[in-house]
């Protein structure tokens, strides 16, 4: 017998269940949504609370600019995403973008300053960004670079969690990772204190595009 | 009990006697008791009490059904690319990740938090067959250097100050001293980095495991565990098999308390939700993803109704912080990995009552934890099953049960409660300005009074006993 079937059997025993018997319904509840009147406004307040850098972009161009001012000269690599492209940002000095292969990739954002990418979704309540991989949402882009910037149209704001899994009930269903990123990296591990940046991005710039 | 039931007793001593620890234990779990005060207040979180009894249901339900839902989860990580492992014991699990990583030709192994993994000591089975497995979490790195186990489920290092710190990262890496915590941060980050990018495997724990999606659920705010499963090219999750939820939905309930509960977050820096390998289409992430399911021990659990409910714990660590037993002595005189009110009340399951029979007795049954567990599991009411069942099993001693029955008698009986009343008032020593009484001198010397007393003062007796004034009072009404 494989542990499979022994702790199957157990479980089977100790519940006095059958194989391959049914359920009992199982407890229901309503996914509720908060109605939020001004999300944009309440995302980068909760944003900012958590120590995130939020900006506000009314067209291209200023995106463009604001993003321009946060690289200031340093390397970064960019996802492949049309928001991106559309700006100008993957055209900016220092960004690198587009490359031949995974490891190509994986290189350039362990050596970077910077990962600009955009986010899916956000979560207005919890000021979160909720990224899932994708060929425009590499897993690394966010996550080793001591920087992350994050491009967001306004109307993919989300009032929180609960609105986020009544749109995308099965996350699986899209993609291997979803990842909810909720501000910068950090720990208080040694003596409670805390400190940004540990593993992940310690500065993480949000900017919301109010334009789309 | 006998006080030599109490095995750590000198371990006790030393760290209530040690006031550096005493500060850091209370200051530390204050903090964590404030932070979900806050978060779990009527204008922050106003459904709290109903999302708690909902979590209490949601966890019942899969747990009454979990053979229907292990046989779901299998199905969908299939079909999500991925392999379910079931695993009997601990060793099994070691034996899993030791052939996987010789099959491969894989050398180093990195890791991030997870209690499960603590559970079946992976670490040195791995580095036994000279297999290199680095913790990543800041906390648990500072002690795999150390040598130690967790402290706290959720604060793992909370006993170490910067200054231990400092000598073990002097003394494992080389570095030269550095007290700083931020710069402390920078030396780890820096060295684990590399581990990361050079690892062939990433071990990672799983706060939920989703039956319907086939999903593992890990929660954490460094970004070690999205770096393990997303840096190497081969990912395992290792969780225990009460970990299931039955779908993606029932987030919206645990995610909404875990992080409050444990820290006072709303959400956790990062929540990941990984299904399989990397999908066809996308850039990175591992080609190979396994999820061991772990046994050990939890099936024992479940054929007592009344006890199953231990097993709904989502480990959020607020019943350690809200006990006053926790609270004195620490984490490392629990006998195992879980600490606090949780670990006294699954050690004993886990491990059959034998083995630590004084553990459901290490409490004062005040109540706190079961006020605070954010799925409504009654601790104190199982911590009172297992002392019945301690006791049942007769691993108490004769001497004790007679003693109780003796004192149930008297008890039982006024006219002899008040004898053995008054003579206990005339023996006891009476210090002097009403100072408390330390010590005990013949004929009430006795091994269990004395013990009693070795931790505790009593104060002296009153002139008139309760009942003489209770009934002179109401004479004179
Ligand atoms: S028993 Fe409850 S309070 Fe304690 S760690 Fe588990 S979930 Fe948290």
């Amino acid at each position: 017998m494989s542990a499979r079937d022994n702790i199957l059997g157990r479980i089977r025993t100790a519940l006095g269940r059958m194989p391959g018997e049914g359920i009992a319904p199982r407890p229901s509840f309503d996914l509720q949504i908060p109605s939020l009147p001004d999300r944009t406004a309440l995302f980068c307040e909760r944003f900012e609370a958590l120590a995130g850098k939020p900006h506000l972009a009314a067209d291209p161009s200023a995106a463009l600019e604001t993003v321009k001012a946060i690289c200031n000269g340093r390397s970064a690599v960019a996802a492949d995403h049309p928001l991106l492209a559309e700006t100008g940002i993957l055209n900016l000095e220092g960004v690198e973008h587009s490359f031949p292969d995974a490891a190509a990739q994986r290189e350039a954002c362990a050596l970077c300053d910077i990962g600009i990418s955009s986010a899916t979704y956000s979560l207005a309540d919890t000021g979160t960004m909720v990224m899932f991989a994708k060929p425009s949402e590499p897993r690394l882009v966010s996550l080793l670079p001591p920087i992350h910037v994050a491009l967001i149209p306004a109307s993919s704001i989300l009032a929180g969690l609960e609105d986020l899994l009544t749109r995308v009930a099965d996350p699986a269903a899209y993609s291997s990772s979803m990842v909810l990123i909720t501000g910068p990296s950090r720990t208080a591990d040694i003596e409670q204190i805390l400190i940004r940046g540990v593993h992940g991005p310690g500065e993480v710039h949000a900017v919301v595009l109010t334009y789309c | 009990m006998n006080p030599s039931d109490i095995p750590p007793d000198a371990a006790i001593h030393e760290t209530l006697g040690d006031p550096r620890l005493q500060t850091a234990i209370y200051t530390a779990t204050q903090r964590l008791i404030d932070h979900r005060k806050k978060a779990v207040a009527a204008d922050a979180l106003p459904a709290y009490q109903d999302l708690r009894a909902l979590a209490h249901r949601i966890k019942r339900h899969t747990i009454e059904h979990l053979d229907y839902y292990l046989e779901l989860v299998e199905s969908q990580v299939a079909a999500r690319g991925g392999k379910v492992v079931f695993c009997e014991d601990a060793n099994e699990v070691a034996d899993f990740v030791l052939n996987l990583a010789k099959e491969k030709g894989e050398r180093l192994i990195v890791k991030s938090k997870s209690m499960t993994t603590e559970e079946v000591h992976l670490n040195d089975r791995l580095e036994s067959h000279q297999l290199e497995a680095v913790e990543t979490d800041l906390g648990e790195y500072l002690l795999q250097l150390a040598h130690q186990r967790p402290y706290h489920i959720v604060a793992p290092a909370l006993h170490m100050t910067r200054y231990d710190v400092a000598d073990v990262l002097t003394k494992n890496l080389g570095v030269e001293r550095e007290v700083e915590p931020e710069k402390q941060t920078k030396i780890a980050r820096a060295t684990l980095r590399e581990k990361f990018l050079e690892a062939g495997i990433g071990i990672t724990g799983a706060n939920f495991v989703v039956a319907g999606s086939g999903a593992v659920v890990v929660v954490e705010n460094e970004g070690n565990a999205r770096l393990s499963s997303s840096a190497p090219r081969i990912h395992i999750a290792i969780a225990g098999i009460e970990k299931l939820i039955p779908s993606a939905k029932d987030l919206a309930v645990f995610l909404k308390l875990l992080g409050r509960s444990a820290t006072g977050q709303p959400l956790t820096v990062y929540t990941s939700f990984l299904s399989g390998p990397r999908r066809e289409n996308e850039p990175d992430g591992p080609k190979e993803f396994y999820l061991v399911l772990l046994d050990g021990g939890r099936t024992k659990l479940l054929a007592d109704p009344g006890k199953r409910e231990s097993l709904f714990c989502i480990r959020c660590g607020a019943c350690l912080n809200h006990c006053p037993v926790y609270r004195k002595i620490g984490g490392h005189n629990y006998p195992w990995v879980y600490s606090g009110p949780i670990g006294a009340i699954i050690t004993p399951q886990f491990h059959g009552i034998g083995k630590d029979p004084w553990l459901p007795f290490a409490s004062s049954l005040c109540g706190a934890c079961a006020e605070v567990c954010p799925v409504k599991i009654d601790i104190p009411k199982v911590l009172l099953k297992l002392r019945f069942e301690v006791t049942a099993s007769g691993a108490k001693g004769p001497g004790e049960r007679k003693a109780f029955s003796l004192w149930a008698a008297i008890m039982a009986r006024p006219k002899l409660f008040s004898l053995f009343g008054a003579i206990a008032a005339h023996f006891a020593p009476r210090p002097k300005n009403g100072a408390w009484i330390r010590k005990l001198s013949w004929p009430m010397n006795l091994a269990p009074l004395a013990a009693w007393l070795s931790q505790r003062d009593l104060p002296p007796p009153a002139a008139q006993s309760f009942r003489s004034q209770w009934k002179s009072r109401k004479a004179a009404r």
